[in-house]
């Protein structure tokens, strides 16, 4: 236990050492969604403080980076949010193509909205799932993850994986999708909603969820920007911002949907504001599909994209091109470009920092749960303990994505 | 954005002349032009150079003229050049919708800065992930302990004369 000496044993406050209490969450814990460690001083079942310990995943998966050509950190993205895989992909194509000052074929955009869309659903049925079992509500966890199961056998026909996908690369996509893709991405966009009334019709006037939700977790507005909140805890707390409208990117603003928004900055607030974007984002599926346009989906940039397998085996260039780029990389101009992304959780941000050769000098994660994480004190101080699993689960944290 | 994202522009002269009236700029002329050291607009993206002993103001000021969102905060390690250390501060306009970055540059011999935390309370964990990889100080944050990393271990991963490998 050598590595543990210098650890803050939270000591109860001077005064209160015969009424408090301090005892240890976690790591284990099965509501604290991965390995979070939380260190709790109560007065009773009051909570007096709180102490997020975290770091139990980290890898070092920024250094890893730095030893990679810059399309072999693709499949060290996926496995960092593994819930919504898809926008780990996106939000790094997105900034070295930056970088690279690529076009990218309209196919391939629209495409992406519609994985990044599905992958959107896969992280917030997993939370509606997990956060009704935290409450008590079993059902719905069956219930979830039966659709979520579409949606893996989905990325697993496009990408050939369930979970790490890769399948958005540097310039485009992997490769064509199937042709009965979009035909069962339809099947699905048109079974789902129904389904989404039917989690509804379990939770939404179930008391005993109600009651345990209902202002608990008060964030306000000021306190969630003042402390990094983003995504559907910062809409729940009446901030009206979603990156995927406010500054689009990978041709958003050419889709129709709704931001929700709610002021009652609780638990149950934020439970409406995922349920409804989940109906948006069947929305956006749909509007995906109706205009998806023709055309390649990979841009027209052999030193970048590698080339298709048939090309590769019948024409020279080809060849040499897929050889140099697995060999040796392509080299990305010097600067230094950061591109956020509105992901199931809020806020994701890639900042990269290329010094002109084939690898990159510096690749920064900005995930929101990291943030997230730090407004359970605010949310939870001298609220009861059991409570804290409420919060825990209403603000949907992912425990790779916080250590990297 | 009022400025066209295609023309990239470097130094300090050429950001303030031709985008006198952004409004990050127009702030931190009238806040204290001689903390703005160098400053450039590549990729769509305004990057300012400021002084490190005024980071904590320049902050203020940002979030003033309505930079009100604190995004990011990481750190790049330009070993062996000098100065050494490059502490990038991500910050966003939810009005403006828009994104500055301040950046901030350190020598090597005990490199530190003042904590933001008055500014923005979420800067905390930030400030301690790149304590913790990189070893740079922020003077007056209340709990500057490494936050990923177990508390002995040795050196800060996320430096370049640190092996990819780590020490065996």
């Amino acid at each position: 236990m050598s590595n543990l000496a210098g650890m803050p044993v939270l000591e109860p406050a001077q005064g209160a050492k015969d009424q408090h209490m301090v005892i240890n969450m976690g790591p284990q814990h099965p509501a604290t969604h991965g390995v979070l460690r939380l260190v709790l001083e109560i007065d009773g079942e009051i909570i007096v403080r709180l102490y997020p310990e975290i770091g139990y995943l980290h890898t070092g998966i920024e250094k890893t980076c730095e030893a990679k050509f810059y399309h072999q950190v693709v499949p060290l993205t996926d496995r960092i949010n593994y819930l919504d895989p898809l926008a780990n992909n996106l939000c790094y194509a997105l900034a070295v193509e930056k970088l690279l000052s690529l076009e990218i074929p309209p196919k391939a955009q629209w495409m992406r909205v519609l994985l990044a869309e599905l992958s959107r659903l896969n992280s917030h049925l997993i939370w509606l799932g997990t956060h009704a079992m935290d409450i008590g509500a079993l059902t719905v966890f069956l219930y979830t993850f039966r659709e979520r199961e579409e949606i893996l056998r989905l990325f697993e026909a496009v990408a050939g994986q369930r979970m790490m996908t890769s399948y958005i690369r540097i310039g485009g996509l992997a490769m064509e999708p199937p042709l009965d893709f979009l035909d069962r991405v339809q099947a699905f966009v048109r079974m789902l909603p129904e389904k989404i009334d039917e989690y509804s019709n379990l939770l939404t006037g179930n008391p005993i969820f109600r009651n345990r939700l209902k202002g608990v977790g008060h964030l306000s507005a000021a306190d969630a920007v003042a402390l990094g909140v983003t995504g559907p805890p910062l809409r729940a707390s009446g901030v009206d911002f979603d990156l995927r409208r406010d500054m689009p990117y990978s041709s958003y603003e050419k889709f129709q949907f709704k931001v929700p928004v709610s002021n009652d900055c609780d638990c149950w607030a934020r439970y409406e504001v995922r349920l409804i974007e989940m109906r948006e984002s069947v929305k956006i599926i749909q509007q995906a599909l109706d205009g998806m346009p023709e055309g390649a989906v990979k841009a027209d940039a052999p030193k970048v994209v590698l080339p298709d397998r048939e090309k590769m085996k019948t024409q020279m260039e080809a060849l040499i091109h897929h050889f140099k780029i697995v060999t040796e990389g392509f080299a990305v101009p010097a600067g230094e470009v950061y591109q956020g992304i509105e992901c199931g959780h809020g806020q994701m941000g890639y900042y990269v920092v290329s010094d002109g050769t084939a690898k990159p000098y510096r690749v920064h994660m900005r995930y929101p749960s990291f943030a997230t994480l730090q407004a359970v004190e605010t949310m939870c101080k001298g609220r009861m303990l059991a409570d804290l699993v409420a919060v825990i689960g209403s603000i949907d944290i992912v425990l790779g994505e916080i250590d990297r | 954005m009022s400025q066209s994202p295609n023309i990239p522009l470097f130094g300090k002269a050429a950001v303030l002349e031709s985008l006198a009236d952004h409004a990050a700029v127009k702030a931190i002329l009238a806040w204290n032009p001689e903390a703005l050291t160098d400053a450039k607009f590549d990729f769509g993206e305004l990057t300012l150079t400021i002084a490190p002993e005024q980071i904590r103001s320049a902050a203020a000021t940002m979030q003033a003229a309505g930079y009100n969102f604190f995004e990011d905060l990481t750190a790049v390690d330009w070993y062996p050049a000098s100065p050494r250390f490059q502490l990038s501060y991500l910050l966003l306009s939810h009005a403006l919708r828009e994104r500055i970055r301040l950046r901030v540059l350190l020598t090597d011999a005990s490199p530190a800065v003042e904590s933001i935390m008055p500014v923005w309370a979420g800067a905390d964990y930030y400030e301690r992930e790149v304590f913790d990889l990189f070893g740079i100080r922020f003077e007056e944050h209340p709990n500057l302990r490494r936050i990923m990393l177990p508390e002995d271990w040795n050196g800060h991963p996320l430096r370049k004369d640190y092996p990819v490998e780590g020490y065996r």
